[in-house]
């Protein structure tokens, strides 16, 4: 697997509190934006279609699916 | 109806076999008379092979309909020598902008380089066309067209095709030993054979308004997503020759179509739509033809059955955005052409036909693809695709990485038949095998001249040499030189483009079919390789 999913955060809970800042007192909808323009910049960061297809994968399966 | 084109009527004539024992024969009929029809019987009459058109009405195109005619088609058109009325009168555009709520999100150009004899599009009523092909094909002396004729009845045989035909005079029937179905969207041979056409429906509703206006807005393709005089919609503005402007409204599922063809609703929905985009009241602008539609992507299993052959909408139905409809129906006439030609005068055997499937549906399939990828993106199927699509454009104004992601049309460009059955392996180059000849400027005889103009020029295959040819040829092939230098008889590659788009060194040789695509390549090929190449390419 390209993807990298081992634990790679100097501070994982400053990632967190900055998406909960991003998205304070937005509607679902503005929301859903934000959360769209996000996933597309850091598409484009990573730049690798493999990468990138992994991570869409692993995303889409729900909990209890076989890797 | 429409105020800057009057329709001709064709005459119909009293067949001879209207009270004939028994069926008329003929060895190629053209079921439909519409642009790839009359295309099919242009063509086919270039290559010497005469043929009979069948259409149930006695004019032209209804309506400007198709307008966008993209590069390729202007290269064939241009083989079939009417190129020249294209350019004309055509509205020749290259350049896309887009815009997003009350912004221009990005612009586009589809041919940015120079150095092509034809552009990237020319704007054009699909009845202009309709008319000089069917001129054309009256000057061609090769073209019988039954006007006035509607197939009622098919049967397929293994010899052919056997057509009940109606008429205003009576019925009558017709023995074809080849049928090419060109009958459109609505195909009734399709139907009479209960060939499944399966594919996609899109629940979204689209109102085409061609006015006739005195405005200045550029020759360009403008496209708005979400913009104040539309809400929540996208619009398209396109020019069009005669002072016609064609404006698409996207609808959505649950616009009443009758309701919203009333003139007076049109009419408001123009008047605030050049308001909004132009910030100034609305010049004075009268109503053309307008047309509300939806669309499906789909295709027939296979397009050859037996020696009935499907060609353009009969075969394939795509969304208008993108240009692929008419566009992919001329570039199947291109490969169909030389291929049938070929089997009629006995040159090759009639398996080479199979290879129109093999490379016109991976065609069609990318038309599809194209096509739905951009559906997907101007009608968006969930809350989570409008937030995706809606996020590219506020992305697209600041960061050029966002720009390609928006997809307003991938916009018709040719095949390039990579898994070709008729191509010989070559050593891989930056023009790949089964794409099509690309344009160079070169000199003639001291002249300005378009490579293109000379390669299988003659309708048969061509061997383009950079540098000396080989010295002898297999029948069949003619040969075109171009050299770094004036010399008599060859072409001067005086920019150095032909060589750079071809990916040719001195030595280089390419094979090409008869239809401008790449067959082969080799660096100082030997006749026999020549010969071998040429063989495989006619099915053989």
């Amino acid at each position: 697997m390209a993807l990298q999913t081992e634990p790679r955060l100097s501070d994982p809970d400053a990632l967190y509190e900055a998406l909960m800042a991003a998205h304070r007192d937005l509607d679902e909808a503005t929301s859903r934006r934000l959360d769209a323009r996000l996933v597309l910049l850091l598409a484009n960061h990573i730049g690798d279609m493999t990468v990138l297809r992994e991570a869409i994968a692993l995303a889409a399966a729900r909990k209890g699916d076989k890797p | 109806m429409t105020s800057t084109y009057q329709n001709p009527r064709y005459e119909f004539q009293l067949p001879a076999a209207l009270h004939a024992a028994g069926p008329e024969g003929q060895r190629v009929v053209i079921a439909g008379g519409g642009v790839v029809g009359l295309t099919m019987a242009l063509e086919l009459a270039w290559r010497g092979i005469a043929s009979v058109v069948l259409d149930e009405d006695d004019t032209v195109s209804t309506g400007s309909r198709a307008i966008c005619w993209a590069k390729r088609t202007l290269e064939i058109y241009g083989r079939l020598g009417l190129g020249k009325r294209f350019l004309e009168k055509g509205v020749t555009w290259s350049r896309g902008r887009v815009f997003f709520q009350d912004r221009e999100a990005y612009g586009f150009d589809l041919l940015p380089e120079l150095g092509h004899e034809y552009p990237a599009f020319v704007n054009l009523q699909q009845y202009y066309a309709e008319e000089w092909l069917v001129q054309a094909c009256a000057a061609s002396g090769l073209v019988d067209m039954r006007w006035k004729t509607r197939v009622a009845g098919v049967e397929s045989r293994a010899d052919g095709a056997l057509l009940r035909l109606s008429t205003p005079a009576g019925d009558y029937r017709m023995q074809a030993e080849w049928l090419l179905a060109c009958d459109g969207a609505r195909s009734t041979l399709r139907e009479a054979l209960a060939l499944p056409f399966l594919g996609q429906v899109f629940r979204d509703r689209f109102l085409i308004a061609d006015v006739v206006m005195h405005a200045d807005f550029p020759a360009e393709r403008w496209f708005w997503f979400n913009p104040p005089f539309h809400p929540g919609q996208s619009v398209l503005l396109h020019k069009q020759p005669d002072n016609v402007w064609r404006i698409d409204f996207q609808l959505g599922w649950d616009a009443d179509p009758e309701a919203e063809k009333a003139p007076e609703k049109v009419t408001a929905r123009v008047k605030a739509m050049l308001e909004g985009a132009t910030g100034r009241p609305a010049p004075e602008f009268s109503l053309e033809w307008v047309s509300v539609y939806t669309f499906r992507c789909r295709r027939l299993e296979k397009f050859r059955h037996g020696r009935i052959l499907f060609a353009g909408d009969s075969a394939h139905q795509v969304s208008p955005f993108g240009a692929r409809g008419g566009n992919g129906g001329v570039q199947d006439v291109d490969n169909l052409g030389w291929k049938l030609a070929a089997v009629l005068r006995g040159a090759a055997p009639e398996s080479l036909l199979d290879s129109y499937d093999t490379e016109r549906i991976p065609a069609t399939d990318e038309n599809i693809l194209n096509s739905t990828r951009a559906t997907d993106f101007i009608t968006p199927k969930n809350q989570a695709a409008r937030a995706y699509r809606d996020a590219v454009l506020e992305l697209a104004e600041a960061h050029a990485f966002a720009r390609p992601l928006v997809n307003s049309g991938r916009l018709s460009r040719p095949a390039i038949l990579g898994d070709s059955t008729l191509a010989t392996p070559s050593t891989p180059a930056a023009l790949p095998l089964g794409a099509p000849a690309p344009d160079a400027p070169v000199m003639h005889a001291g002249q300005a001249d378009w490579l293109l103009r000379h390669i299988s020029a003659d309708g048969g295959f061509c061997l383009l040499c950079f540098g000396d040819p080989p010295t002898s040829l297999p029948v069949g092939i003619t040969s075109v030189v171009v050299r770094d230098s004036e010399q008599p008889a060859t072409l001067w590659d005086h920019a150095g483009l032909a060589a750079q788009r071809y990916d040719a060194r001195p030595g280089d040789c390419l094979l090409l079919r008869p239809d401008q695509h790449l067959a082969a390549r080799w660096h100082m090929p030997s006749t026999a390789e020549i010969a071998a190449a040429h063989r495989r390419a006619l099915g053989y």
